[in-house]
């Protein structure tokens, strides 16, 4: 299951339904990203603390990217059932921004599903991060590491 | 027509969110689109030439900028995604 959605979620009720629906997993890899307190400059320490993010999206295609990027894990590795949520609009420092749970016979392949959709949906999906800091807020630049991550499963698994 | 949409930084540095175009008639594909919409008007629209910046769907998928225009096509002009 896909959903973007600006409601909190409950890792719980995922993994149940992740449990529920393959019956004969072996293993499920779960993943859940958290609103950070510091983005860009903070490898200085001098940027002012992340009050919020604001979540913008592309009502449509980010339905449509996510669901062909679990699509794509499907073909590449034994993904028995599926769940990522990924939330849109203000979301404060420590909330949950993403989930993404993937079930397998075995654990190699829900690992690596599970890393594939994460690094393909932080590249891939019509997400864009805006931080309130202090009282500024911004856009947050994209990050050469997060393509590169991305960029690595281009080869076979 | 075109249905034009802008997202994020592109949209408040535009002052543009969406609009409908009429395909112009030497506008065969995406890059001639940008080009087009980048000389035609004023202000920090250059910026839609540069493709390490702008990325651009077309009818909710992201193409190249080859990609050709027929004239009916849903398409959006963002820069590289932040989210997970």
């Amino acid at each position: 299951m896909i959903s973007v959605q600006s409601a909190d979620f409950d890792v719980a009720q995922l993994y149940s339904a992740l449990r529920d629906e393959a019956t004969n997993a072996g293993g499920i890899a779960c993943f859940t990203g958290l609103v950070r307190e510091f983005y860009e400059a903070d490898q200085q320490g001098t940027a002012p603390a992340v009050q919020s993010l604001f979540l913008e999206h592309y009502p449509g295609m980010t339905e449509k990217a996510l669901a062909d990027i679990v699509a794509e894990a499907e073909q590449r590795w034994d993904v028995l059932a599926s769940q990522v949520v990924h939330r849109i609009g203000k979301l404060h420092a420590g909330e949950q921004i993403v989930f993404v749970g993937v079930a397998s016979t075995h654990r190699g392949d829900a690992f690596a599903a599970a890393e594939f959709i994460m690094d393909y949906l932080k590249t891939r999906a019509p997400f864009w991060k805006k931080q309130q800091a202090g009282d500024s807020s911004e856009w947050i630049e994209s990050r050469a590491s997060d393509e590169a991550a991305r960029a690595r499963w281009e080869k076979a698994p | 027509m075109l249905k034009i949409q802008y997202f994020a930084s592109l949209r408040e540095t535009l002052g543009a969110h969406n609009e409908e175009l009429v395909l112009p008639a030497q506008v065969a594909n995406v890059e001639q689109l940008a080009t087009h919409l980048s000389s035609s008007r004023a202000g920090q629209w250059a910026i839609l030439e540069d493709a390490s910046r702008v990325l651009i769907a077309v009818n909710q998928t992201i193409v190249e900028r080859s990609h050709p225009l027929h004239g009916s096509e849903e398409i959006a002009f963002f820069p590289p995604m932040t989210g997970g």
